[in-house]
């Protein structure tokens, strides 16, 4: 289930600039990679190349490739659509579709691409156990998603992005809006996501990449400075970039 | 020095909060005042037989309008039968697809509309469709109030779409969900609340037009006989009777003039409370 990715010479702009300059780096199945960097260094552009949303804002543009299991997911004729299938992403913020209630919430991947109606409530059980969510609103399922906490709505978009079953699953700051213990609780989810799923997380929260993560990446003005094993990086960076970043001298 | 400015914005405050409140009452006059004048001059003349009668000729007592509101529910429902599904579709072509020229001037075609005179689409209607239907009828009149609608749902249908934040189309389309179903499935949902309530605001302005309505669908002293048949409607029957010289006639007008204002209001509430019950 759980497949890499190879990106290679990625260029993206917004209009005339270019906020990722020729970044190419091998994503390991199975295993929770890390894009750090400060502010705008173009981590969340990044990933957001990686399902092919960066192209949706006006005026954006993607030059490179990026494979996915092998085949380039922005091959001429292919569509975004079917990437966006197999990539599946929890962002920054919460976003529970407001109208629909918990369990329409993680089915709605389901329903809307229609597939078969009657796996719904399994597929529902099973992606809220695999979020830690099941236990606290198995007795609620359908009450409105709005309801639940800040960081129950993640783990609910968490639910909601593994119920179609994705090979990879992106996450763009998925804590910078909630609180330390519901920010521990979503690390403890990635580090078990990470057995069967190929998560790649973007953070900008030094403690967190080292806590979560078997690699990291570190970009800085859109270019990757550093990529290596996790432990490796943070205790002998190889650039003196990473270095002045890891001990607090910028960003 | 810090003292004075304080006390100098304290005050610009408190003028500035009088004024607002002045404004207010201001406004509230007309409303209030039209509602106790429709109430008062309208309820003494309101029975059962109004409602549910036809007009007698002048110098009978009694007689009522059920034909005419009978007449308006067809005329708007049949203005909005054609006015939902083009205002609606158009306003979400213009809020998801419409970032380009062709766009753009959908938009200002839309706005210029919004302000046409009312009594211009009823003579546009005049032309396209009486004349060549030779007569004047429901439907043309139902079209003509179409006309007035199209471009009050389609822009309020826009903004409200746009209102949605990207985040949530965002959400839709990382599941893999295509973009036309994002818009149907999450976006159209989130905005329901929103689109309801402009659509209600167009329908109360199109049921109470008169001027569109006196030249397509013309006015009927009977009940309804068909869609391609002349038909009442309340705004016109209210003109007729208001103008004529008889102390009944006006009495009547006015009681139409307050089933007008009821059905409106009754109308918006119910379409508020269908959604939010679908919340």
């Amino acid at each position: 289930m759980a497949k890499g990715m190879v990106v290679e010479h990625l260029n993206a702009w917004f209009g005339r600039h270019q906020v990722l300059r020729d970044v190419s780096l091998r994503i390991e199945p199975r295993a929770v990679t890390a894009i750090m960097g400060p502010s705008g260094c173009g981590k969340s552009t990044l990933i957001r190349c990686l399902n092919r949303l960066h192209e949706l804002v006006p005026g954006a543009r993607v030059s490179g490739r990026v494979l996915l299991d092998g085949e380039d997911i922005y091959r001429r004729g292919l569509d975004p659509v079917l990437v966006r299938r197999r990539v599946g992403m929890v962002f920054q913020r919460p976003n529970p579709f407001p109208t629909m209630s918990i369990f329409e919430n993680v089915a709605a991947g389901l329903r809307l691409n229609g597939w078969d109606r009657r796996l719904g409530p399994q597929a529902v059980e099973r992606s809220l156990r695999l979020a830690a969510l099941w236990d606290e609103v198995a007795d609620r399922l359908h009450r409105p998603a709005t309801e639940l906490s800040g960081g129950q709505q993640q783990r609910l978009c968490i639910a909601r992005a593994l119920a179609v079953e994705p090979e990879v699953l992106l996450m763009d700051e998925p804590c910078s809006a909630l609180d330390p213990a519901s920010s521990l609780k979503i690390e403890e989810l990635i580090r078990q996501l990470s057995r069967d799923y190929t998560v790649v997380i973007v953070t900008h929260n030094l403690q967190q990449a080292a806590r979560v993560s078997d690699f990291t990446a570190f970009l800085l003005n859109g270019e990757l400075v550093e990529y290596g094993p996790t432990a490796e990086l943070f205790t002998r960076p190889r650039d003196r970039r990473t270095e002045d970043y890891l001990t607090g001298r910028f960003g | 020095m810090r003292g004075r400015s304080l006390l100098v914005r304290r005050l610009t405050s408190l003028v500035m909060l009088g004024g607002a409140a002045v404004c207010t009452v201001i406004s509230l006059i007309p409303l209030l005042s039209t509602l106790k004048f429709v109430m008062g001059k309208g309820l003494p003349a309101l029975d059962l037989e109004f409602l549910t009668s036809l007009p007698k000729p002048v110098g009978e007592p009694g007689g009522g309008m059920g034909n005419a509101i009978v007449g308006s529910l067809i005329v708007v429902g049949l203005a909005c039968a054609v006015g939902l599904p083009v205002g609606v579709g158009a306003g979400i072509y213009l809020a998801e697809f419409g970032r380009n020229r062709f766009g753009g001037l959908v938009r200002f075609v839309a706005d210029v509309l919004t302000g046409v005179p009312s009594i211009v689409a009823g003579v546009f209607v005049y032309v396209v469709v009486v004349l060549a239907m030779k007569g004047f009828s429901a439907l043309a009149g139902g079209l003509a109030l179409a006309v007035i609608m199209i471009p009050v749902v389609t822009r309020a249908t826009e903004e409200m779409l746009l209102m949605v934040p990207v985040s949530l189309r965002e959400a839709g389309l990382a599941l893999g969900v295509p973009y036309w179903r994002v818009v149907l499935d999450v976006v159209l949902r989130a905005a329901r609340g929103g689109i309801v309530t402009g659509v209600m605001l167009a329908v109360a302005r199109i049921a109470g037009e008169t001027a569109p309505l006196l030249f397509t669908s013309f006015n009927n002293r009977f009940w309804h006989a068909g869609l391609d048949k002349p038909i009442a409607t309340l705004p016109v029957q209210i003109y007729t009777y208001a103008i004529s010289p008889f102390e009944e006639w006006h009495a009547q007008a006015w009681a139409g003039a307050l089933v007008l204002v009821a059905l409106v209001l009754s109308l918006s509430i119910l379409a508020r409370v269908f959604a939010a019950r679908r919340r």
